[in-house]
């Protein structure tokens, strides 16, 4: 209990040193000689006394999360929506690909690691594949699919396949063999093996693997919205980066991190949930 | 705001007015077609209409001409936009209503770059969209896409663009000190590339030895610029502006400099679209050149300006965007320039624009082999079209779809571009 009271205080602690040593940082410098009042008002604050526009101050970045904060779901058409309808629509691509590759890969991953034939013939393709970045299937899947919300989805399926797919194979190639063998001197059926014998022993392994491709799924979403544009929070991204406003870029940033977070804590959950001890 | 107080075809002074007249020409083309002249004046014109009444629908036929050509195919459209200056029309229409005025419910899409627009029309996620225009040109020949024929009803804008250094190149004007400078322009079918390649060959510098050209989307190019990851760039407004406004930048030739009345960005759609749908594309061409006409106004600038600056549109600070449009602006060296036409509109697709571009690819290798320049350029420029709904906005559209130009003080005519290909002595083809 002390420990964590004292491990919450150093935490404040890191944050006031960071936010303390950026305000230092981005303090505005002192004035230079300032152009001449019509050419002042046609560049932004700092270019008019000869300087690049500043980094944003914690104050500003204050400022922009109080705005988004307080109205985070609205709508002024079809390139404008708050941040968390953005952050909604980003969550349910990465849930909405993430699902499928469930349905493809736990099936795939327990044939793989049942047959040791089928794991050997599968292998250089899953090695190949594997390592391929998201995005670069990107240009393929909007070429072949036709649609760039598919596409996007797309993306998500085919990075988080990978993790759980080798995850289940394994699991399901390293359930104890006293376990199967007491399975077949039961005359259990093969079905009923799977499901009651394998499924809840590499439960834990394939959980793992769940919680990896989630987070996978949420770090590529965000470049594939910047990519495609159109909606979720890597557009939003995108359509502040287009307007240099790092206040609001820094914003998205930190609801990134704080929604990936909050999913990596939801499958931390799942894999407790199942967990078991020998 | 007194757009909608004035008519669809900008002709008359109120929308009521422009129905009355419109009703009454009908009433005439019906009489004409089913009485006689004689009698006609025997019975006069309201006892004729009375009769003829009787047993013709006038009532349906006014209806269907105030329609238009006739009933919109479809009337839900998604056109998508990259967020400068250029697609100014394309834009307003929204928010400033000539979609709506012309019977649409368009959605106008932001979109990341130029290679995701194409793949997006391509796939027909977007009905129409705003490109460059020689990216139809490029699309039907099928360089650097899957060849589907494409047209180019409208141009958006002329010039508009300039070549942008950054700051610390301040005393290096001259552009045969460039060497070794790396450029991004917004594609590689683009006009902003064969301006560069242009302005610097005729410098004397190899665009593809002496300097480096990349293709970056417009969103990033201040934040490259910035990062001092390239030196310059010839790239759409408001992106030029943008670097001034952030201090990273200064405007070292608008490109009306290079070529006074370039043609730049388009409206493109493919000919799938433009055959199978064509009165909600002549609907849509119809609101595009109608909001040009309205930009191409000096005094309405100030009120656009204010309509597509929003999130929801560029995204940018009104007075950037305002700095472009009236042409009085910051250039990043500490003067303030007046250049009224450093943006233009007129949406008539010059068929020597196409022959001029096609050149170009082919001057730097884009193209290979034969090239039907009249051919193509007829097919794609679609300038009948543009001819028609320009005069019924209250333009006045050329009478010839060619004309000759200058580029930089060199004479370019459009009846001889293999001759004007084989003139240049820095060239790939």
């Amino acid at each position: 209990m002390r420990l964590r009271l004292l491990a919450g205080v150093l935490s404040l602690l890191f944050l006031a040193v960071l936010v303390g040593a950026w305000h230092l940082a981005t303090l505005p410098k002192g004035a230079a000689a300032a152009a001449d009042s019509e050419y002042a008002k046609l560049v932004g604050a700092q270019a008019a006394v000869g300087a690049k526009s500043a980094f944003p101050t914690p104050a500003d970045l204050g400022r922009k999360l109080a705005e988004h904060v307080s109205d985070p779901f609205y709508d002024r058409g079809p390139n404008d929506k708050g941040i968390g309808v953005q952050l909604g629509y980003s969550v349910a691509r990465v849930l909405l690909g993430f699902l499928l590759a469930a349905l493809v890969a736990v099936p795939c991953g327990f044939l793989i690691g049942m047959s040791p034939l089928v794991y050997r013939a599968l292998d250089p393709f899953i090695q190949v594949l594997k390592p391929i970045s998201p995005l670069a299937w990107m240009p393929l899947a909007l070429f072949t699919l036709k649609d760039s919300n598919v596409s996007a989805i797309f993306v998500i399926f085919i990075c988080s396949i990978w993790p759980m797919l080798i995850n289940t194979a394994f699991g399901v190639a390293a359930v104890r063999r006293e376990w199967l063998n007491v399975a077949s001197t039961l005359e259990v059926s093969p079905l009923r093996k799977a499901l009651v014998v394998i499924l809840p022993a590499a439960a834990p392994t394939i959980m793992t693997g769940m919680r990896i491709s989630i987070g996978i799924a949420w770090l590529v979403i965000v470049a594939a919205e910047m990519l495609v544009g159109g909606t979720g929070i890597g557009y939003f991204v995108w359509n502040e980066w287009n307007n240099l406003s790092i206040a609001n870029i820094l914003s998205g940033i930190l609801a990134i991190g704080l929604v990936g977070m909050l999913l990596d804590f939801l499958f931390s959950r799942l894999q407790r949930a199942v967990t078991y001890t020998e | 705001m007194r757009l909608f107080s004035s008519c669809s075809c900008g002709n008359h002074a109120s929308q009521a007015e422009h129905q009355k007249n419109e009703e009454r020409l009908v009433e005439d083309a019906v009489l004409r077609a089913v009485v006689r002249r004689d009698l006609l004046s025997l019975l006069g014109r309201s006892a004729a209409l009375a009769a003829v009444a009787a047993f013709f629908p006038l009532g349906a036929a006014k209806e269907a001409f105030a329609q238009g050509a006739g009933k919109l195919e479809k009337q839900k459209l998604k056109v998508g936009f990259i967020p400068i200056t250029c697609a100014t029309p394309i834009i307003m229409a929204h928010p400033m209503g000539f979609y709506a005025k012309h019977g649409l419910d368009v959605e106008v899409v932001k979109t990341a770059g130029w290679a995701v627009i194409r793949d997006k029309t391509l796939n027909k996620e977007y009905d129409a969209a705003h490109m460059l225009s020689p990216m139809p040109l490029a699309i039907t020949l099928g360089s650097g896409a899957t060849p589907v024929p494409y047209t180019m009803p409208a141009v958006e804008n002329i010039n508009g663009q300039a070549i942008t250094l950054a700051i610390r190149h301040k005393e290096r004007r001259d552009p045969k000190t460039w060497k070794g400078f790396k450029f991004a322009v917004p594609f590689d079918y683009s006009m902003h590339n064969y301006l560069l390649r242009y302005y610097v060959a005729e410098h004397g510098l190899d665009p593809d030895r002496d300097i480096q050209i990349r293709a970056v989307p417009p969103a990033e190019m201040v934040a490259n610029l910035r990062a001092d990851n390239i030196d310059g760039f010839l790239a759409p407004d408001p992106v030029n502006q943008r670097a001034v406004y952030d201090g990273v930048g200064f405007i070292h030739v608008l490109s009306k400099e290079i070529w006074d009345g370039h043609p730049c960005c388009a409206f493109a759609a493919s000919k799938e679209f433009v055959t199978t749908m064509p009165n909600t594309y002549h609907a849509l061409l119809k609101s595009i050149i109608a909001a040009a006409a309205y930009a191409r106004r000096f005094e309405n600038r100030k009120e656009i300006a204010a309509a597509i600056a929003p999130a929801n549109y560029l995204n940018q600070p009104v007075t950037v965007v305002e700095q472009v449009l009236t042409g009085t602006f910051a250039d990043g060296l500490g003067n303030v320039r007046k250049v009224p036409d450093r943006i233009d509109f007129d949406p008539f697709p010059w068929h020597s624009f196409a022959v001029w571009i096609l050149t170009q690819m082919k001057r730097w290798g884009q193209l290979k082999g034969e090239v039907d320049y009249q051919k193509v350029a007829r097919e794609v420029f679609l300038a009948t079209d543009a001819t028609r709904l320009m005069a019924e906005v209250g333009l006045t559209p050329p009478k010839s779809t060619s004309k000759s130009f200058s580029v930089m003080g060199r004479a370019f005519d459009p009846m001889k571009p293999k001759e004007y290909v084989d003139s240049f002595a820095i060239k790939r083809a």
